[in-house]
C-alpha cells in the first residue's frame, strides 16, 4: 500500500532537541492543598458548619454550665471519693454532661462530644464528596494532571486541605466552648484536663479523617458528586440510627441468648454485641470520648462499665485512660488509612479521560 | 530539513485496551512512528475516536502505551513525566477552569504548579491575556465566561509554563469562526516567531489544513496518511490520473462528447450531486488539452475543480472507505 510507503519516509535521524532537565518543580500537593484550603473557607459550606457547630456548642455548653453549678459538687465529691484522694476536675464533664434545658422535659438535646459524633460525619463528607469529581465534572483535571506534578499530589493535596479545614473547624470550636466554660463556672482546668481535651480534639479530628477519606473514596468512585454525598450520607444514617439494632440482631445470632440463658450465655452475647459495634467508628468514637473525658471511666469492657460493678472508685490518671483508649485509636486509624488506600489506588488506576 | 531537530519522537507506539468480556483487544493506536521537528505546526486529523486523544495523553505519560516508545525533548514521558509536563503544554478538549477564581487567578494557579513565582509570572499573564485577546476579563470570575472565552483563556493557560512544545486537542471547538482565525493565526505566530512546536489535534479539515505544515490522518487507531497536504493529495490520486470537476456553457451531453473526445481522458461521467458538471478522469498532462477542446468547441468553462488536490476528497474518501471504524466510539 503506497500510504504505509508515504508514512516511512515521514520519519528521520534528525537529532531530537533535548532540554536540561528543570530542578524547580515545586511539590505539587502543596500548591494543590493551598489552593484547595483557600476555597474551602471561602465556601458556603465552611461557613455553615462553622456556625452550626459553634452556635449548638455554645448553646450545649451554656445550658450545661447553668445546671452544673448545683450537679458540679455532688459529681465532684464522688469524683474526689477516689482512693488516693486526688481532687478530679469535673471541667470535662461540661463536654459530656447533656444539657436539660428549662421548658424541654428530659435530655433531648445532646452533649457537645454527643454533637460532634453526630455531626462529625457531616464535615467530613461535606469536605470530600466532591473532591475528585467535581474537578472531572468542571473538566479542570486534564489541565491538572498535565501540569508537572504527580498524580496522586492531586488526592494528597486535597485530603490534606480537608483535614487542615476540619481541624481547624474543631479546634476554634473547642477552644470558643473552654472560654464559655471557664467563664461560666469559674473553673479553669489544669495541666491533665488540658491534655485530655487535647487528646480528645485529636481523637475527633482521626473520627472525621474517616469520613473524610471514605467521602474522598466515594468521590473517586461516583462520577456524580450527588450520587457520592447520598451514598456516604445513607451509610452515615443507617450506622447512627440502626447500627444499635444491626449490632444486636447480629450478636443474637453469633451468640443467643435462650430463655434461661447462663450468665456465661449472656455474658458472652453481651461481648459480642461490644465487638461488633466497635466496627463501626461512631461506637469508638463515643468509647474514646468516655474514657478520655470521664477519668472515672476505668474499662470500655461492657461489664465493668456498670457503675455498680466498678472495683474501686478511682479517677484514672491521664497515660492509663490513654492506654484505655489505645485499641480504639488504633481500629479507628486503620479504618481511615484503609478508606484513604482505597480512594488512592482506585484515584491511580482511573483513566484521566472520562 | 533534515538539520531540523525534533522535538517528538515515537517508535511503534501502541495503545491497546481489553475490552469488556475480556476476550478482544480494542487497538486505540496502533503501531505509530512520528517525528515532529522544532517550530513545526503538525496536525492530527481524524474523526472523534480515532485515537488522536490517546496519542496525546501517551506522549503525556498520563497514559500508558502498551509497547513502543516516545521522546519527547530528549525525555521519555513514562519514566520523566514531571520534565515533560514542564515543558510541554496540553489544551485539553472542553478545557475547564474552577469557576469561582478569576481568569488571573486560574493562570496563576497554573504558574504554581510549574514552579513559577507570583512575582515572575504577572507581567507574563497580563501580557498573555491581551495576547489571547482577553485583555480586559482577567479579573472576572471564570463561571461569567463564555465557552469561547474559556477555550482562549485555556490557551493562555497553556502558554504560562513558557512551553517549548504545546499540545493542543481540538482547541477551536468552541470558538466563534472570527476567534478561529485569531487563535490560528497565534498559534502559528508561536511556531514562526518563538520556535514553538505546536501539535494540533482536530476532525476539522479546513482549520488543521489552514494551519499545520505537515498532517497525520487518523482513522481507528491507524495513520493513513502522514505528510504535507500536497504530498498526501499526490499520493492519493489513483494511478496517475487526477480528477476534475468540469462545468462549461452549452449543452450538458455536448460537452460530455467533447470531454470523452480528448485523449488521455479515462473516464467522463456526470456529477450525481450537480448534473450541470462533469467528474472527468483524465492524465494529468491532458488537463490543458481537455480545456483547449472545449473553447474550440465554443462551451467555454465557467467552473474546473482539482479533485485531487482538496483534502477534502481524501478525507472523505478514508471515512467511506471505513464506516465501521468511524462509527465505532473511544474506548
Amino acid at each position: 500500500m503506497t500510504d504505509i510507503a508515504r508514512v516511512a519516509t515521514q520519519t528521520s535521524d534528525a537529532p531530537m532537541l533535548t532540554l536540561p532537565a528543570t530542578r524547580s518543580i515545586p511539590a505539587g500537593w502543596r500548591v494543590i492543598g493551598s489552593r484547595e484550603f483557600t476555597e474551602h473557607i471561602l465556601s458556603v459550606r465552611f461557613i455553615v458548619l462553622l456556625l452550626v457547630l459553634g452556635l449548638a456548642g455554645v448553646l450545649a455548653i451554656y445550658a450545661v454550665a447553668g445546671s452544673f453549678r448545683d450537679a458540679a459538687s455532688a459529681i465532684a465529691a464522688e469524683a474526689t471519693k477516689s482512693l488516693t484522694g486526688r481532687p478530679v476536675s469535673v471541667f470535662p464533664l461540661l463536654f459530656t454532661q447533656s444539657p436539660t434545658i428549662p421548658g424541654i422535659s428530659g435530655q433531648s438535646f445532646p452533649s457537645f462530644a454527643g454533637l460532634v459524633a453526630l455531626l462529625g460525619p457531616v464535615l467530613g463528607i461535606a469536605f470530600g464528596f466532591d473532591a475528585i469529581s467535581s474537578e472531572r465534572s468542571e473538566g479542570t483535571l486534564p489541565r491538572l494532571v498535565s501540569q508537572p506534578i504527580h498524580r496522586d499530589d492531586v488526592i494528597n493535596g486535597k485530603f490534606v486541605a480537608g483535614l487542615a479545614v476540619i481541624t481547624m473547624i474543631l479546634a476554634a470550636v473547642i477552644v470558643l466552648l473552654s472560654r464559655v466554660g471557664i467563664i461560666r463556672l469559674g473553673i479553669v482546668p489544669d495541666a491533665e484536663v488540658v491534655f485530655r481535651l487535647v487528646t480528645w480534639f485529636l481523637v475527633a479530628a482521626i473520627y472525621v479523617a474517616f469520613w473524610l477519606a471514605l467521602a474522598t473514596l466515594a468521590s473517586v468512585v461516583f462520577r456524580r458528586a450527588a450520587t457520592a454525598a447520598l451514598v456516604v450520607i445513607a451509610f452515615w444514617l443507617i450506622l447512627t440510627f440502626f447500627g444499635n439494632q444491626i449490632v444486636s440482631v447480629a450478636a443474637g445470632y453469633l451468640r443467643p441468648v435462650p430463655s434461661g440463658a447462663t450468665a456465661t450465655e449472656t455474658l458472652a452475647n453481651v461481648r459480642m454485641v461490644a465487638d461488633l459495634g466497635r466496627l463501626s467508628p461512631i461506637t469508638l468514637f463515643t468509647e474514646m470520648t468516655q474514657a478520655m473525658l470521664n477519668p472515672m471511666v476505668q474499662s470500655l469492657d461492657p461489664f465493668f462499665t456498670d457503675p455498680t460493678r466498678r472495683a474501686f472508685a478511682t479517677a484514672l490518671p491521664y497515660s492509663q485512660s490513654l492506654l484505655l483508649i489505645w485499641p480504639q485509636v488504633v481500629l479507628l486509624l486503620a479504618g481511615t488509612v484503609i478508606c484513604f488506600a482505597a480512594a488512592y489506588v482506585s484515584f491511580m488506576r482511573q483513566e484521566i479521560r472520562a | 530539513m533534515a538539520s531540523t531537530p525534533v522535538v517528538i519522537r515515537t517508535r511503534g507506539l501502541e495503545k491497546r485496551y481489553q475490552r469488556d468480556d475480556g476476550t478482544q483487544e480494542k487497538v486505540a493506536v496502533r503501531s505509530l512512528d512520528l517525528d515532529i521537528r522544532q517550530g513545526e505546526v503538525f496536525g492530527l486529523l481524524g474523526p472523534n475516536g480515532a485515537g488522536k486523544t490517546t496519542t496525546i495523553l501517551m506522549l503525556l505519560g498520563l497514559t500508558e502505551p502498551t509497547s513502543g516508545t516516545a521522546q519527547v525533548l530528549g525525555f521519555d514521558p513514562l519514566r520523566d513525566p514531571l520534565q515533560v509536563k514542564r515543558h510541554v503544554g496540553y489544551l485539553p478538549d472542553n478545557v475547564g477552569f474552577y469557576g469561582a477564581m478569576t481568569g488571573r487567578e486560574n493562570l496563576r494557579y497554573t504558574a504554581r504548579l510549574n514552579g513559577i513565582r507570583d512575582d515572575e509570572s504577572e507581567a507574563t499573564i497580563t501580557d498573555l491575556m491581551a495576547r489571547v485577546g482577553l485583555p480586559d476579563a482577567g479579573e472576572q470570575p471564570v463561571e461569567t465566561y463564555s465557552r469561547g472565552m474559556r477555550q482562549r483563556l485555556g490557551l493562555a493557560d497553556v502558554l504560562v509554563k513558557d512551553p517549548a512544545v504545546i499540545i493542543l486537542d481540538e482547541p477551536t471547538t468552541s470558538i466563534d469562526p472570527v476567534g478561529v482565525v485569531e487563535v490560528l493565526e497565534l498559534v502559528r505566530g508561536l511556531a514562526r516567531d518563538q520556535g514553538v512546536s505546536v501539535l494540533l489535534s482536530s476532525h476539522l479539515l479546513h482549520q488543521v489544513q489552514q494551519v499545520c505544515d505537515r498532517i497525520a490522518i487518523f482513522v481507528a487507531g491507524d495513520v493513513v496518511a502522514m505528510g504535507t497536504v500536497e504530498e498526501i493529495a499526490a499520493s492519493q490520486q489513483r494511478g496517475t490520473q487526477v480528477t476534475l470537476d468540469i462545468g462549461a456553457d452549452g449543452d450538458v451531453t455536448a460537452v460530455g462528447e467533447v470531454i470523452r473526445a480528448v485523449p488521455g481522458v479515462a473516464s467522463a461521467v456526470i456529477d450525481p450531486q450537480d448534473r450541470r458538471l462533469w467528474t472527468v478522469s483524465v492524465l494529468p498532462e491532458s488537463r490543458s488539452a481537455v480545456l483547449s477542446a472545449l473553447l474550440v468547441a465554443g462551451h467555454t468553462p465557467w467552473l474546473v475543480r482539482d479533485r485531487g488536490m482538496e483534502l477534502d476528497e481524501i478525507y472523505q474518501r478514508y471515512f467511506a472507505a471505513t464506516p465501521a471504524a468511524v462509527q465505532e466510539p473511544a474506548a
